[in-house]
């Protein structure tokens, strides 16, 4: 059980920087998400948690303990990976008790926290048999007992649920979720599922190209993405970009697209120039009275709700409606947002500008 | 691995049946040839059109193993009776034995050098190959080819040099002058084998070993060599066939000491006479321990060699 607390750490392979200067602290009992698409750094930045790469620079603390140059049997964390990496010449019993034996504990404790783990995991009928003929989900649960038997400051684990089904990751999840609440240690979790993360994590990390880009809980980043990549990448469909140009001063409260005004969070910061209008689909609503028309171009039906793509005088537009509104392709409608959930980017830069919805929110290390 | 699902017909399958013997009777008539000939007598192993049937006899493997001397009627009276089946043998010919000859020690020289190079080669080999499959070596794709390119001339094009720097050096005719020497030749081939071997071991094993608590070293002994055996084993035997069979080094670089089997068989054909016989018997003794080394690994061997074709 630990804090685990990262300070500009910098990883870089020769030429290659993989990881830029990230911080951001991993609170005890913490399910902690890494997200972010592949080559972002996640997965540098876990392995250097755990000391499977060393740090450029930085410093990282497990538990008040700087170890970021120390190797990873001496930081007392473990380690599950996307592909189990079970050792194929043991069988599911001696698998899970293979790091007891490592550190040389007697045979009757192994025995004792063997069972224990075969018990919360309820694989206790397979212990004997060859890891080789297990089912994934099976295969990802004796991975999981060889990380817990060790009882270690912190779990560390590299998409656990990437080479399963999909049907069964969801399972998994839960089932991992709810073995972090019984158990109560330090989880970072790397993925690049939005989904996984935000429903199974506390907290939720999102890097890109190396940069950590939010750091926060997962409604607070999908409420107030502090970049447009964010946005972008969490939410299915993404946040929709309206592409606007305009002068937007420090205290404003509305901002006008295309001659009609949206009432927007109060503005904490001013800026000039091309500037990016956010909205979630899920905020944007069908008003008759209003000026701002969109062209319907398609329509998807998803059961309880509909996405419905609108052409507007700033660019496409994709809103999640309900079921019973009857939309018909190429018609004209008037659209409303929802005033709380606008967050406004400066179109160079991606960044989110600071209002009053968002600036509790915006966190980046 | 999985192979290909269609069946082949009958007709098929009777045409690869009979590709594949007659395959293996020519690559098998040599052997077979050679065999024979050692317990043939010595008229009966030059006779000509070749005999198929003969009187079996050990007179070819009691002469490989004896030297002997021809002597007079009555000196051989003087002797007394033979006592072993190998006497009479000898004596059978008008000789008798003088004493044992080199061949048991020239064979000995072949099991230290070839099973040494080939240990020395795959200790080296196994820790060369890790550390390309598994460290950013700088100039690693250079290194690998520059390590590869010992294999693009004939070993023995580079003769004369290593000749003369074994005499600098004092390896001439020695043990450890041949162990190093077929161990470099065949470094490049294990490396290359053995990386590929290696390439094929997931790194988590490692990983999962070294946050368990192993030292780099550790996971690599435990975790890492247990699940090479295979590409080992197979490499392995690779680099004892060369070191076994190798003759032109062995003729060049040793003569009393640490001679090979290779280069004293042919010896034994000497002065007296044409002893095809006692040639073909050193010979079918010297085929047998890589024979044996083969058969026992053979499932390795066919994993070796068609390693990186399937995908698994």
């Amino acid at each position: 059980m630990a804090q685990i607390r990262i300070e500009n750490v910098r990883k870089e392979f020769g030429d290659f920087t993989a990881v830029q200067s990230s911080s951001f602290t991993i609170e005890d009992g913490e399910f902690f998400m890494l997200l972010g698409p592949s080559g972002c750094g996640k997965t540098t930045t876990l392995r250097m948690m755990a000391g499977l790469e060393l740090p450029t620079s930085g410093q990282i603390y497990i538990d008040g303990e700087e170890v970021s140059q120390k190797p990873a049997s001496q930081r007392d964390i473990a380690f599950v990976f996307q592909m189990f990496a079970l050792y194929p010449h043991m069988n599911v019993g001696k698998n899970i008790s293979y790091p007891l034996r490592c550190q040389g504990v007697s045979k009757s404790e192994v025995k004792r926290r063997v069972a224990e783990v075969a018990r919360i995991l309820a694989i206790e009928d397979i212990l004997d048999r060859p890891v080789g003929g297990l089912s994934g989900g099976d295969r990802q649960r004796v991975a999981l007992g060889r990380a817990i038997v060790r009882e270690p400051k912190a779990f560390f684990m590299d998409e656990p649920l990437g080479a399963l089904d999909a049907e069964f990751r969801e399972h998994m999840s839960q089932e991992l979720r709810a073995l972090h609440d019984r158990m109560g240690a330090t989880t970072v979790y790397v993925t690049h599922d939005q989904l996984e993360a935000m429903q199974m994590g506390d907290k939720i990390v999102v890097m890109n190209h190396g940069v950590v880009e939010q750091f926060g809980v997962p409604q607070a980043i999908y409420d107030w993405p502090a970049t447009k990549f964010v946005a972008e990448f969490i939410g299915s469909p993404s946040m929709n970009f309206l592409n606007f140009h305009a002068m937007v001063g420090k205290g404003m409260t509305s901002v006008s697209l295309s001659g009609t005004e949206f009432t927007v969070p109060e503005m904490r910061e001013g800026a000039n120039g091309d500037l990016i209008f956010g909205i979630r689909p899920e905020h944007i609503h069908l008003d008759d009275a209003s000026s701002y028309k969109g062209l319907v171009i398609a329509t998807e039906y998803l059961g309880t709700t509909q996405i419905v793509t609108f052409e507007t005088p700033n660019g496409a537009l994709k809103a999640r409606l309900a079921s019973s509104e009857s939309i018909t392709v190429g018609s004209q409608i008037g659209l409303t947002f929802d005033q709380r959930t606008i967050t406004i980017f400066v179109a160079e830069t991606g960044r989110a500008l600071l209002s009053a919805g968002n600036e509790g929110a915006l966190r980046n290390g | 691995m999985s192979y290909s699902v269609t069946s082949p017909s009958v007709r098929t399958k009777w045409f690869a049946g009979i590709l594949v013997v007659g395959y293996a009777l020519i690559t098998l008539m040599p052997l077979v040839w050679i065999i024979a000939t050692g317990f043939k007598s010595p008229s009966d192993a030059i006779s000509y059109p070749p005999k198929v049937t003969f009187e079996p006899t050990m007179e070819g493997y009691v002469n490989l193993f004896t030297t002997r001397t021809r002597v007079t009627e009555e000196t051989l009276a003087t002797v007394g009776e033979p006592t072993t089946w190998y006497e009479r043998i000898v004596r059978a010919q008008g000789m008798v034995i003088t004493g044992p000859s080199r061949y048991g020690e020239r064979f000995m020289n072949s099991v230290i050098i070839g099973f040494g190079s080939t240990l020395l080669c795959m200790v080296l080999g196994t820790a060369a190959a890790y550390a390309f499959s598994r460290f950013r070596v700088p100039m690693k794709d250079d290194l690998l080819f520059f390590i590869l390119s010992t294999r693009m001339m004939p070993p023995i094009a580079v003769a004369i040099p290593i000749f003369l720097m074994f005499r600098q050096l004092g390896l001439n005719d020695t043990y450890l002058g041949m162990i190093l020497l077929y161990t470099a030749v065949n470094l490049s081939l294990s490396v290359w084998l053995l990386k590929g071997f290696i390439d094929e071991i997931p790194i988590e094993y490692e990983e999962a070993a070294l946050i368990d608590g192993y030292t780099r070293f550790q996971a690599f002994y435990k975790v890492v060599l247990p699940q090479a055996a295979t590409g080992i084993a197979s490499t392995a035997i690779f680099c004892l066939i060369f070191a076994w069979n190798e003759y032109a080094f062995a003729v060049l670089l040793t003569s009393g000491n640490a001679q090979t089997a290779p280069p004293f068989i042919p010896t034994i054909i000497g002065v007296a006479g044409k002893d095809w016989p006692a040639v073909a018997a050193g010979a079918t003794i010297f085929l047998m321990p890589v024979m044996v080394f083969t058969i026992l690994l053979r499932k390795h061997l066919l994993r070796g060699i068609t390693f990186g074709a399937v995908r698994k």
